[in-house]
């Protein structure tokens, strides 16, 4: 691999746990649902991820591990915030210290020991290719899942009809109710599949970005990928852009700073943060944009009448 | 006449007390919290923290009693923290890293009996005392090492907070490297955080990408060196020995020892004895080790086993003149060592580094 390649490379592992997990929140969010607990599960899916992976030597019992705790702290989620109807922004932030918290007494016996990495696919003869080969055919299972999980989102959402029902649900819950959707039922699916997806985040982190346990590892990561799908204004091709650009922010402002450009290193650090207000002011300007892709009842509860 | 019911109670109270300590002569143990900057079992600083504790409680047994606040964060909030360690009745604290000199020097203003040992600052008070590790020593080593191995002449350094310790460590790496290549050069990432394994990863492989074949790190995870081990090159362990992690990418590590002085402060609590005091020890005195060389030559350990030699002995200081200032100008003449008191503000870059010092 040269420089170019192995640069994009990095760019695409430090974006792919955001994706993952703005993808799920995207699916939820269009639901109607606002889920602030996406650290929290990722956070969960990675503790899931690393211990199985490390107690069985096989990584991909890590992942499947991962997507089912990501899922059950969503399944707790939807218990308040569906099932309660309360409100869903204190629940998601419990979610989320939940999840932190939880971290460090289970994986204490984890810390200090390398943990297992997944291999990598190659894909025949395509991964043989000159620059695309290396970076788009020789990569880790979950790079190929996330892509296929964009594509399908993008095509579930606006080509089908299951698609344009859960748009319904998070624009108008009362007419879907009305006329005879199950509201709750459509948004606890979307706000499962989030935390497969914040759970398959925290599989990456632990099993392929760095496989070593700390009950930080998640860094922050849950919160960026919040604000990216505001930033990819709920479209799942857009937030694949956009964590692009946060990875690409972040990863070239490294090498900014070991090429000694003379740009203060404190601002290149806040450079992938800055990139992200900017996009988000500018989005937030156009106002058409925004409206006509924002769920319209995201965030509020829905209880069905009787 | 709650008050006098009062005063009667307090009257039983003395004696009673005064009775059982007569007949046991067990006094209460000597309760000692510790203010941690991540989590305690962090693999690199804040765990060679907790094993020093686990090392005091095994020394001194049920003569202590220990509590620990881990990822304290480093802003306003420490300050409540480590109230909250005073507030648990805990009679002498150890905060362990330097962004909690100004809130421990606050908290220790307010209780002027609580003792507080504050790890690698420079603020002392009458009731707290500071300590630190000549790790720029360990540092020097591990530069000698790197521009023996290194076949492209460049190492990366990824760095936390632009603070005299980390430039100090810096300096001392590279002036160890260009004792064996003066042409040997040093680029430097600046990452704001001590620990973050990802950001620590991506910075290793932009150093890998950008031609260092060596990396070394003043951030807490074993991440680069996990990198290092998937990449084919070497580096070095922080704070910790991490040959768990890069079996073949581990040289050595420069490892934390704190240990004993944790148990000699509580006894000397213990005895009445505990002053505020001002270390600062490194190789001679333990505080600061290194792990066994590993993937090295024979000559290069030997050179490396004679540098730790020399500079325990006196022989030899890491910041011995001449040393130019990255722009030329000279910082320390020919025959004279830095001070320690230039050390400790130290915030300047030596000739070499291929950066340029975030201020």
């Amino acid at each position: 691999m040269g420089i170019a390649e192995s640069v994009v490379a990095t760019i695409i592992t430090a974006s792919l746990p955001l994706l993952l997990a703005a993808l799920g929140e995207l699916v939820a969010e269009r639901s109607g649902v606002l889920n602030l607990g996406v650290e929290g599960m990722m956070m969960m899916g990675a503790v899931a991820a690393f211990g199985i992976a490390f107690a069985t030597g096989n990584g991909g019992l890590g992942v499947l591990a991962a997507v089912l705790a990501g899922m059950a702290m969503a399944l707790l989620f939807a218990g308040v915030a569906l099932g309660l109807a309360a409100n869903q922004v204190a629940a998601g932030l419990a979610l989320t210290l939940l999840g932190l918290g939880l971290a460090g007494p289970i994986g204490e016996g984890w810390v200090d020991r390398p943990g297992v990495k997944l291999p990598t696919l190659d894909v025949p003869v395509l991964s043989d290719l000159p620059f695309v080969g290396p970076l788009l055919f020789s990569q880790d299972p979950l790079f190929y899942l996330a892509v296929a999980l964009t594509a399908g989102v993008a095509w579930f959402l606006f080509r089908t009809r299951p698609g344009l029902i859960l748009r319904s649900v998070g624009d108008n819950p009362h007419s879907a109710y009305a006329l005879g959707l199950p509201v709750l039922r459509i948004r606890l699916a979307a706000v499962l599949f989030g935390g497969a997806c914040a759970g398959l985040a925290g599989a990456y982190l632990a099993l392929v970005y760095t496989p070593i346990y700390n009950e930080t590892m998640t860094g922050g990561r849950g919160w960026i990928a919040l604000a990216l799908v505001v930033f990819a204004t709920w479209l799942p091709v857009r937030l694949a852009v956009g964590a692009l650009l946060f990875g690409a922010a972040s990863i070239l402002q490294l090498h900014a700073q070991a090429l000694g450009v003379g740009v203060p290193s404190q601002l290149l650090t806040a450079m992938p943060y800055l990139v992200t207000i900017l996009v988000l002011v500018l989005i937030s300007r156009n106002r058409v944009l925004l409206r006509s892709h924002t769920p319209a009842s995201l965030g509020q509860p829905f209880v069905p009448e009787r | 006449m709650p008050r006098s019911l009062v005063t009667v109670a307090a009257a039983i109270g003395v004696i009673i007390t005064a009775t059982v300590a007569g007949s046991q002569p067990v006094p209460p143990p000597l309760k000692v919290g510790f203010i941690y900057v991540g989590p305690a079992n962090d693999g690199g600083w804040t765990q060679g923290h907790d094993q020093a504790r686990q090392e005091m409680e095994a020394a001194l047994g049920d003569r202590v009693e220990t509590t620990y606040l881990e990822s304290v964060p480093t802003g306003a909030d420490a300050d409540r923290q480590i109230e909250r360690l005073v507030r648990a009745g805990n009679q002498l604290i150890f905060t362990t890293s330097f962004e909690f000199m100004d809130p421990t020097i606050r908290v220790a203003a307010q209780f002027p009996n609580v003792r507080f040992e504050h790890a690698t600052g420079f603020k002392r008070a009458d009731n707290v005392a500071i300590y630190n590790a000549r790790f720029y020593e360990g540092r020097y080593v591990i530069g000698q090492i790197a521009a023996r191995m290194s076949t492209t002449g460049v190492a990366g350094y990824i760095a936390s907070f632009p603070i005299p310790e980390v430039v100090m460590g810096i300096n001392a790496f590279l002036l160890g490297a260009q004792s064996v290549n003066p042409e040997f050069s040093l680029k430097v990432i600046w990452l704001y955080t001590w620990y973050d394994p990802g950001r620590e990863a991506d910075a290793a492989k932009a150093l890998i990408d950008q031609g260092a074949d060596i990396l070394t790190q003043h951030t807490d995870s074993p991440a680069p060196l996990r990198i290092a081990e998937e990449r084919g090159v070497h580096g070095f362990g922080q704070a910790h020995d991490m040959i768990a992690f890069a079996p073949n990418a581990q040289y050595t590590a420069i490892v934390d020892h704190w240990g004993s002085y944790y148990t000699e402060r509580a006894q000397a609590m213990l005895d009445g004895t505990w002053s505020s005091t001002d270390i600062w020890y490194g190789l001679e005195e333990g505080m600061v080790q290194m792990a066994p060389f590993t993937n090295l030559p024979d000559d290069v350990v030997a050179m490396a086993e004679e540098t730790i030699e020399a500079i325990k002995s006196g022989e030899l200081h890491p910041f011995h003149g001449p040393i130019y200032r990255q722009d030329g100008t000279l910082a320390i003449p020919e025959g004279q060592v830095i001070p320690d008191a230039d050390l400790l503000a130290m915030n300047w870059y030596v000739q070499g580094v291929d950066d340029r010092l975030p201020q």
